[in-house]
């Protein structure tokens, strides 16, 4: 894992969502790089986001890829559209729909801590 | 101009002790006897990859295991749409004085090779591995989150998805070389387990073992020329939480670039050969495409126009989902059933007189995309 990544995944374990956003043209993205993708300036900032947003996407996972996801089986996968416009995955609880308003929380698995989002 | 002058495959299935090498030649052998050619007459090869060969130079060790001594090689890797993307680039070696003769070959023990977990992984790493695959994602569970948006957008349910299954496994039925034969229902797949809703079994290709090859010429020669009349590419995204647009992921364009380059309309082309990976995918490319209108594509096939009969006979063979899918052979069978198809020379599965197929491709999560247009006019 790079440097940026580790800054992510131990925001999670912190309890917040870790995204960059530009110092020169404000945007906003969705996993870190070392540049902004859109004007490609490096001088990116990293802010924690509110944790609320909207689910774009999601499915129930029944079939998983391993022992270590098999425990957790049957579980949701949502794609989430985060109030501060960049896109992320993440689990889900059960029951959500598209369109739904959701926050994130978070609960340990295979060492790391992953957001999952409930219905806000 | 290019022209596809060999097809050659093995079946596809469980093939016991088979190996990618061996299983490459196999699929050589025939592509090079249908052209009429003999393997010092290659001076091209482009081979894809193997997910249970992982190695750096497999164009290489493939030229050496056969007998190659080419003057031009490499592989291709673009997941989905690698096969695609090789008979495009055999056409510009050959267009550009490069090549006269390249062999395109690809194929791998997929099913038998490997365990069924270790297959799964491999294919998950598709996602990204610092945002994506730490959440248990499968490759269903990407095309799932695809598919549960787009039903979001547009009029299209679990049945409409499940007829493409049934239709395949119609088309199957047809080849001997199938994986997947027997016959199954609408209610068969809607009833079959869940593996990433709204994604069933039965939405899903199977893992298969299995090679293509094609020989790609400068010349018409051999038994039957098809020429490569247009190709077009787009790759708009990798991962599926980069997406930025279920209705432009990147096929509508691909495929217009190649009308546009073959001089054709959509209206003019008699045959499909659609990637299949799931039944969403298919469902997906055909409306992008323009096939189909958004959230019509199954009424199109309840028409009988994708049938066997119908004025767009839609893979013949029976698609990944049901003629089987070991990676990048999968994508091509597509191609060889399309130039069998174009060449009058299907056998029982000749859907009378066809003289331009539309092949589309795609690899990752929808994310890379290569079509083809093949005529059989000059």
């Amino acid at each position: 894992m790079d440097r940026l990544a580790a800054h992510f995944w131990e925001g999670c374990a912190a309890g917040e969502l870790r995204y960059q956003r530009c110092r020169a043209c404000a945007a906003t993205q969705s996993y870190p790089r070392a540049f902004c993708l859109r004007c490609g300036a490096a001088d990116l900032e990293w802010r924690s986001a509110a944790g609320t947003g909207t689910v774009y996407a999601l499915t129930t996972v029944a079939r998983a890829p391993s022992d270590e996801f098999r425990a957790l089986a049957p579980y949701v996968i949502v794609l989430v559209d985060l109030d501060e416009a960049c896109r992320m995955m993440a689990h889900g609880m059960p029951g959500l729909a598209i369109g739904e308003r959701v926050r994130a929380h978070f609960f340990g698995h295979g060492g790391r801590q992953l957001p999952r989002f409930h219905k806000d | 101009m290019a022209w596809i002058t060999g097809v050659g495959d093995t079946a596809f299935g469980r093939l016991e002790d088979s190996t990618p090498l061996a299983l490459m030649a196999q699929a050589a052998n025939a592509a090079l006897a249908d052209a009429d050619r003999v393997r010092t007459d290659m001076d091209g090869l482009l081979c894809g990859y193997a997910t249970t060969l992982p190695h750096l130079m497999l164009s290489t060790v493939f030229a050496e295991y056969y007998g190659l001594r080419p003057g031009y090689a490499h592989a291709l890797q673009l997941g989905g749409a690698t096969g695609c993307a090789m008979v495009m680039l055999a056409r510009e070696l050959v267009d550009a004085g490069r090549c006269r003769e390249v062999l395109v070959v690809a194929g791998e023990n997929r099913l038998s090779g490997q365990q069924r977990d270790a297959a799964i992984q491999t294919l998950a790493q598709v996602g990204h591995p610092d945002y994506e695959v730490p959440f248990g994602p499968t490759i269903p569970a990407y095309y799932a989150l695809l598919a549960s948006r787009y039903m979001h957008e547009y009029p299209v349910s679990e049945a409409d998805l499940a007829e493409f299954a049934v239709l395949m496994r119609r088309h199957a039925g047809t080849h001997p070389g199938a994986h997947l034969k027997s016959p199954i229902s609408v209610a068969d797949v809607l009833a079959s387990k869940s593996i990433a809703a709204p994604l069933k079994l039965l939405d899903c290709c199977p893992i298969s073992d299995g090679a293509v090859a094609l020989v790609v010429s400068r010349e018409p020669h051999g038994r039957s020329g098809v020429r490569i009349a247009g190709a077009g590419q787009a790759h708009l995204h990798q991962h599926v939480s980069n997406i930025a647009s279920v209705s432009d992921l990147g096929a509508g364009r691909a495929a217009r670039s190649a009308l546009a380059e073959a001089g054709v309309a959509l209206t003019d082309i008699d045959y499909l050969g659609i990637y299949d990976s799931f039944t969403i995918t298919l469902l997906i490319l055909l409306e992008e495409i323009g096939i189909a209108a958004r959230g019509a594509a199954a009424a199109r096939l309840r028409s009988g126009d994708f049938s066997a009969a119908g004025k767009l006979a839609l893979n013949t063979h029976g698609g990944l989902l049901s003629y089987g899918h070991c990676g990048v052979a999968g994508g091509m069978a597509h191609i060889a059933e399309a130039q069998r198809q174009l060449a009058g020379r299907a056998g029982p599965r000749q859907v009378g007189e066809r003289r331009r197929a539309l092949v589309h491709g795609d690899g990752g999560v929808l994310s890379s995309h290569v079509s083809l247009v093949l005529s059989r006019d000059g």
